[in-house]
């Protein structure tokens, strides 16, 4: 078979780049493993996706609907679904369908393929490997998809977003979350997640503080736990217990991108201009995959980004510019993309997340001596993305971002 | 009080205060905010969402606005005991649930999950 551009992976950024691409006159073809498209959208059935995007409040389910039901209405895209992609080639993808292999040849393409959960083995939570230990995320689907609990005295080791929700489900499904634990001094999930999923339940969240031990025989019966010091390690002078029988971990979201050809360029994340491309011509990426977004909605945005060029790069109408570098300042863990194509016309967005918490604080951007881009922020927090707008036009050479005033 | 408004992502530091018998919202950065804040102090609400399990499909639900915070036990409780139809996205699964001004309704539809 062949296609202009072929999608990996259904979720919101995948469905927003299939139809951005298509937009451009590509014929798209969307692959995903699941029988259904939505990705992780569709067990996320909490309301307060959409704002951004649809500028209305919608629940997962119907955020992946809407995207779903746009991209079944597009001629120029194919959905391949139950599809695993195993292997990707320059210009060819090695699909996995029910029937067998199936290669499929292509101009560009697009990796959405998300992020995993990262799980016990990966934060060397100690004790034995005992039932009742699950990424919060596999109990968001047992809860939502299959309804059934995972354990009835629940301690949730992380508090992410995803860690949070499953806090309020799992109370309001008739268990008893006695404990969410956190190490860092501070929540990576959003201020509203901690106000109606933790405080309006009263659950204890406790900063500063790990699981230090599980303990069981055959399923968990309870855990020690204790605050940790400036290092992260626990102070064994103030470790407790408490029963439970069973322990969600929301610890972090690990990007699946080990599809990409091994000569492609990495660092933290992997490096990416400002239309998505990676350093293999003709591969993008966009979504959690690329780097985890808060919202639903950004990941579109992204995967807007991603489809457009990916579309206009297999119709040969892909422009090549000089590209220039974005720094940043030790204020800032990291900004999306690392390059920038030296257009003259338009505006792109410089997406960060700060290493710390600023009150009434600039965003700058730098190109050369001159400020190119400035922003005023009433509130930075390490959990929620910022972003700024940039001129093409005012790009001279590297730039640099910073957080000042 | 000092509260953290819900009604999208950025999530301001709302101050509701009584003054001269009129609640003042301060620290929100839209008109929703100073909804929000009001309705916080006076008679806390919130949108319930949950989802219905039958043997070959799941129904993922919610209610059409914010029910009074303290009786979403109880609305659950109401939706638990819906027996199994065939539905589709958008149908209404109770109307006006516990009395209150919100329907039910269905999110999602995942059949053989």
């Amino acid at each position: 078979m062949k296609t202009d551009v072929v999608v990996i992976g259904g979720g919101p950024s995948g469905m927003s780049a299939a139809l951005k691409a298509s937009e451009q006159g590509a014929k798209v073809l969307l692959v995903d493993v699941e029988s259904r498209l939505g990705g992780i959208l569709n067990q996320c059935i909490h309301n307060g996706f959409g704002l951004k995007h649809f500028k209305e409040e919608l629940t997962g389910p119907e955020y992946a609907n809407r995207l779903a039901n746009e991209v079944y209405k597009d001629k120029n895209i194919e959905v391949k679904l139950n599809s695993y992609v195993n292997y990707i080639d320059k210009n060819k993808v090695f699909v996995l369908t029910e029937k067998g292999q199936e290669i499929i040849e292509c101009s560009s393409i697009i990796l959405s393929a998300g992020a995993r959960e990262r799980t016990s083995g990966e934060i060397y939570l100690k004790g034995k490997r005992l039932a009742g230990v699950y990424t919060a995320g596999t109990a968001q689907k047992m809860v939502n998809f299959y309804g059934k609990l995972p354990g009835k005295k629940i301690v949730i080791l992380g508090s992410g977003d995803i860690g949070l929700i499953m806090a309020r489900r799992m109370t309001l499904e008739g268990a008893e979350v006695k404990l969410v634990l956190e190490i860092m001094g501070h929540s990576s999930g959003l201020r509203r997640n901690i106000r109606q999923c933790i405080e309006d339940f009263n659950i204890p969240l406790l900063f500063n503080h790990t699981i230090t031990k599980v303990v069981g025989d055959e399923r968990v019966c309870g855990v020690y736990y204790a605050e940790v010091d400036e290092n992260k390690k626990p102070k064994l002078e103030t470790e407790k217990y408490i029963d439970c029988d069973c322990v969600l971990l929301s610890v972090g979201l690990i990007p699946e991108n080990t599809l990409l050809p091994k000569q492609t360029l990495r660092e933290k994340f992997v490096v990416v201009d400002d239309e998505r491309q990676t350093s293999v011509d003709g591969i993008f990426i966009c979504g959690n995959v690329l780097h985890i977004h808060d919202l639903a909605d950004n990941a579109t945005e992204e995967g807007e980004i991603a489809g457009k060029f990916a579309g206009l790069y297999a119709l040969n109408k892909l422009k090549k510019y000089v590209k220039v570098i974005i720094n940043f300042s030790n204020k800032i863990s990291y900004c999306m993309p690392k390059l920038v194509n030296k257009k003259t016309e338009g505006k792109f967005t410089i997406y960060m997340r700060a290493n710390n918490n600023f009150i009434k604080k600039f965003i700058t951007v730098k190109s050369g001596d001159n400020i190119i881009a400035k922003k005023f922020c009433v509130g930075i927090t390490t959990g929620e993305m910022q972003e700024i707008e940039v001129e093409y036009s005012k790009v001279n050479g590297d730039l640099y971002v910073d957080i000042e005033g | 009080m000092e509260t953290i408004c819900i009604c999208c992502p950025i999530g301001c530091r709302l101050k509701v205060e009584k003054i001269d018998g009129e609640i003042v919202v301060t620290g929100n950065s839209c008109p929703r905010g100073k909804d929000y804040g009001i309705s916080e102090f006076t008679f806390p609400k919130r949108v319930l969402t949950t989802s219905l399990v039958f043997p070959n499909v799941t129904y993922t639900l919610k209610t059409t606005t914010a029910l009074p915070k303290e009786r979403v036990k109880e609305a659950l409780k109401e939706i638990k005991k819906i027996g199994y139809k065939e539905c589709n996205i958008g149908d209404v699964l109770i109307k006006n649930i516990i009395n209150s001004d919100a329907d039910v309704v269905v999110t999602g539809k995942i059949e053989n999950a």
